[in-house]
């Protein structure tokens, strides 16, 4: 699925959040998108999903005009997200929080009488398994340390089998070989999917994206393949300056 | 693994030992006793409504009374209007609760929180000032009087009457333990789980892309029926419908009932409706201010018990 946004525009109070933000990310594509903390990486994903509504711009989803679409419609179109902080069903089993996913999905929860989903069970098995949580199936969301919590939140997402994926921030805090199973997991995505990520380890954007967008202070200041940004002296400005 | 084993077999057992003692009531209990043990069932009925939307899809409604004295009046003025069939008096409450029920949930759900709590709250004063004042409908304060006992087929051949306390008090067991077992499939549904999920995080449902406000509204508008289930009853059992039944005190003792048994199982806000009935009607023949007392127990077990008494076997 493509993902095209246009001239976005948010303002917070007198801040320009984002400031004309134009993107166009292709089927299949996997976009990186960074830049210093406060740049607008988030709200641009908050807009995207529909949180956020634009003072400004459009959102399109294969062409499909997406901009006054809330959050849940245009997940059933196919987009998916992870969140910044864990976003979980806290005190819901890792179980019943990845089978809310796959309902989510297989629809069906508009019935009142309790019904035996092996479909549902069984998808919910391998999903925890192919995440390398199995163990985790009977604990408690809201019980689990940061790195299992960030790799449900994924898993979340992944389950509702999105056309295009929103991560933002997904390796945050994350040890060394949580990263490795984390990027594996990603990269083992169907080539299909669309994959926007928004994440400061840049060793997991480069090893992930195709191309790179970065945002300083909600303007886009470059857009290309990782080594001509990682050469674009504005790019470079952005990050030194800010450190 | 031992406990929960233990859990899992003794709950069933738990729950029919509970009915058995409940049925054998009438054959042994004194008839002021049966007449509190009705009350008690009615209550419970309206509790476990309320637990719905308080324990299941986390919306504290403190306008409950609102859908018990709408089910009442419904149900009052169609056997005031020669209607005499039990199916039709009870449905006739769930129908125009539940209708009721559709646009105070449209216009409470747009907010949640302390907010949700205000909104409901007002509604149901506002429907309580329309039975006070709709005289040509209500009668006002005097309220709607002399409603007789239904009747059900089948029951004059064996020569039961349902103005008599006990088969009357079967009655209200028979509606109470059938809504019980449909709020209980409810609860393990698709749909309750989906409930649970918008209780637990309403922003990443949407994101995964449930209109979760239609699931709110759907909880809201069943449990305003069962609502209006046990209002109908409360009418047949009382044989008048007043203001009081909608006034905001109904919906708090509702509320304490749901806290004090505990939330989330439906067993809960039984017992808890019985605790708080028999606490209400035994400590009023001693203690003028009995209120005094149900807000301390109440106290008591948010500070002690927040998950009720059925948190002492439940450990999960």
């Amino acid at each position: 699925m493509e993902l095209a946004v246009s001239g976005l525009t948010v303002h917070f109070g007198a801040v320009a959040a984002l400031d004309r933000v134009d993107l166009e990310v292709g089927p299949g594509e996997r976009r990186g998108l960074i830049g210093p903390n406060g740049a607008g990486k988030t709200t641009l994903l908050n807009v995207i999903a529909g949180e956020l509504r634009p003072a400004a711009g459009s959102v399109r989803l294969d062409g499909r005009d997406a901009t006054s679409l809330p959050p849940w419609r245009r997940a059933r179109l196919g987009l998916g997200r992870t969140f910044q902080r864990s976003t979980l069903f806290g005190q819901l089993t890792v179980a019943e929080n990845v089978a809310l996913a796959v309902r989510a999905r297989i629809r069906g929860s508009w019935r009142f009488w309790p019904a035996r989903e092996r479909i549902v069970t069984d998808e919910v098995e391998r999903r925890l398994d192919a995440a390398g949580i199995p163990h985790l199936a009977r604990r408690r969301a809201a019980t689990l340390g940061h790195g299992e919590q960030r790799i449900l939140e994924i898993e979340l997402a992944l389950t509702a089998a999105p056309s295009v994926l929103l991560l933002d921030e997904p390796m945050a805090g994350l040890s060394g070989a949580e990263r490795q199973s984390a990027l594996k997991r990603l990269l083992g995505l169907p080539g299909e999917v669309t994959l926007v990520i928004v994440e400061h380890d840049l060793d997991a954007v480069f090893a992930l994206a195709e191309r790179i967008s970065v945002l300083d202070h909600g303007v886009k200041i470059a857009d290309g393949a990782p080594n001509a940004v990682r050469a674009d002296p504005r790019v470079q400005e952005a990050y030194l300056g800010s450190i | 693994m031992i406990p929960g084993q233990f859990r899992a077999a003794s709950r069933p057992v738990f729950l029919a030992f509970l009915s058995l003692a409940l049925a054998s009531i009438p054959l042994w209990a004194p008839r002021f006793w049966i007449y509190i043990a009705t009350q008690a069932l009615i209550f419970a009925i309206f509790a476990m409504s309320l637990d719905l939307l308080v324990g299941y899809a986390g919306l504290p409604s403190f306008g409950h009374a609102a859908f018990y004295g709408v089910g009442a009046y419904a149900c009052a003025l169609l056997a005031l209007g020669h209607v005499d069939g039990l199916v039709p008096l009870l449905l006739v409450g769930a129908l125009a609760s539940g209708l009721a029920a559709l646009p105070i949930g449209a216009l409470s759900l747009r907010t949640s929180g302390i907010y949700f709590l205000m909104l409901t709250l007002a509604f149901a004063q506002m429907l309580w000032g329309l039975a006070v004042n709709w005289t040509s409908l209500t009668r006002g304060t005097d309220g709607l009087i002399g409603i007789p006992r239904p009747t059900l087929p089948g029951l004059d051949m064996f020569n039961i009457s349902l103005y008599e306390r006990g088969p009357f008090f079967t009655l209200c067991l028979v509606v109470a333990i059938t809504l019980f077992v449909l709020l209980e499939a409810l609860a393990r549904s698709p749909f309750g789980k989906t409930l649970e999920g918008i209780r637990e995080n309403d922003r990443r449902m949407r994101a995964l892309g449930f209109p979760t406000f239609r699931y709110r509204l759907a909880a809201f508008v069943i449990a305003g029926a069962v609502a209006g289930i046990s209002g109908s009853l409360a009418a047949m059992s009382n044989g008048f419908a007043t203001p009081d039944l909608l006034y905001w005190t109904v919906s708090g003792l509702a509320l304490i009932a749901v806290v004090v048994g505990g939330s989330r199982s439906l067993v809960g806000p039984v017992l808890g409706a019985f605790v708080v009935l028999i606490a209400q009607l035994g400590l009023s023949t001693y203690i003028d201010r009995w209120e005094l007392v149900l807000g301390a127990l109440f106290i008591a077990f948010v500070l002690f018990l927040p998950r009720g008494l059925v948190g002492l076997v439940r450990r999960t």
